[in-house]
């Protein structure tokens, strides 16, 4: 296997070709963010505070590290005032999803996010798709999944899956990091009254 | 719509899941929306789960899970429109159709949607009236033209 060799933070890091950047970090006991990410998971790239500074061949951009390969002789820094911004932006915009949830409070912290920020539009849904990715990678089931898009984006199950896959299983309520509980409401929401698929669209962006 | 020809699209694509939009494009261009059967009978055929088939029918708005009526009526509501009075075209296309963005009378007459720009803007206000483009209309003549399909 080559070993790929890079500098993070200032360290010298040496990686195996096709290990991400947020692994190399580790690997050296640097930390970085995450909040769509699972051990047993594809990472995603859903969250974006992952997002780190790369550079090479003298050109700098922003990248997500729980997905970005390493590269040989890449510079990356994980933490920098521009970085801080971005991060804190999109804690205030996910908490104003929802506001109470735990691992965004606590980040929120670090950050200097202020959850206020924003109006509250309490959806309890970040669209980090762990549940979703959970019951499609893991369990196999399908019976979660996304629909609709952009801001009306939002979880659904399957009732005719969930019906007979669910009950036994809840092991998505867990993952949530936003609360425990938001995909248990959708899931009742299934079974009880099978919403129909609507059509409507936004009046302002169509 | 019969399952007959719903095979004979999949087919024609060798049930290949890889052709997932284009089948599910052809089903809805020949039936005019997405019957609950034909995608699960795609999603059966194809190995696609239908978690997967939901999310993109309900992404693109080309997709209709419900049905759509005869005439198609996209009032341009971007940005060069709405300056330029979108919104009292909107207002006279539901008036005549009685129709509101977004739905289908039950007659399965009109089918009013508001779409974001459609890359004529210099034409605007613009309706696009089954596929035909009106432009620098106003809600007098957009009026005149939907009430001859009533
Ligand atoms: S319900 Fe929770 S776990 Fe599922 S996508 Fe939303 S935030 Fe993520
Ligand atoms: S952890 Fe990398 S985008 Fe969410
Ligand atoms: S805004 Fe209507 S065509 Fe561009």
């Amino acid at each position: 296997m080559s070993e790929i060799l890079l500098q993070i933070d200032g360290k010298e890091v040496a990686a195996e070709e096709g290990t991400t950047i947020l692994v190399a970090a580790q690997s050296v006991g640097v930390s970085i963010p995450t909040l769509c990410l699972h051990e047993k998971l594809e990472p995603y790239g859903g969250c974006r505070v992952c997002s780190v500074e790369v550079e090479s061949r003298g050109r700098s951009s922003v990248v997500a590290a729980c997905l970005y390969p390493v590269e040989k002789d890449l510079v990356v820094t994980t933490r920098t005032e521009k970085l801080d911004r971005i991060r804190k932006s999109l804690l205030e915009m996910m908490l104003a999803h929802a506001p109470d949830s735990e691992p965004l409070l606590e980040l929120a912290e670090e950050y200097g996010a202020d959850k206020d920020r924003f109006e509250k539009e309490a959806s309890f849904c970040i669209h980090c798709g762990l549940c979703v990715r959970y019951c499609t990678e893991v369990k196999k089931a399908n019976a979660l999944g996304f629909i609709n898009r952009g801001a009306k984006k939002e979880i659904s199950f399957i009732p005719e899956i969930a019906s007979k896959e669910c009950w036994d299983c809840k092991e998505c309520f867990e993952l949530c990091p936003t609360s425990a509980l938001q995909a248990a409401f959708v899931l009742i929401e299934a079974l009880t009254a099978p919403p129909q698929p609507t059509t409507k669209s936004c009046h302002s962006c169509g | 719509m019969d399952s007959g020809k719903i095979d004979q699209i999949i087919n024609k694509h060798n049930a290949d899941a890889g052709s997932l939009i284009q089948i599910l494009l052809e089903i809805q261009n020949e039936n005019n929306w997405l019957p609950k059967e034909a995608l699960t009978r795609v999603s059966e055929t194809l190995a696609v789960p239908m978690s997967r088939i939901r999310h993109i029918t309900t992404f693109y708005k080309t997709f209709s899970l419900v049905p759509r009526g005869r005439h198609e009526v996209h009032v341009c509501t971007g940005t060069a429109c709405h300056v330029r009075g979108a919104e009292r075209v909107l207002e006279a296309v539901e008036g005549v159709t009685g129709v509101n963005a977004g739905e289908t009378d039950p007659d399965l007459n009109f089918s009013v949607e508001t779409v974001g720009c459609i890359g004529c803007c210099a034409l605007g206000p613009v309706v696009v009236v089954d596929g035909e483009y009106h432009g620098n209309i106003l809600p007098a003549e957009i009026t005149k033209v939907l009430q001859d399909k009533k």
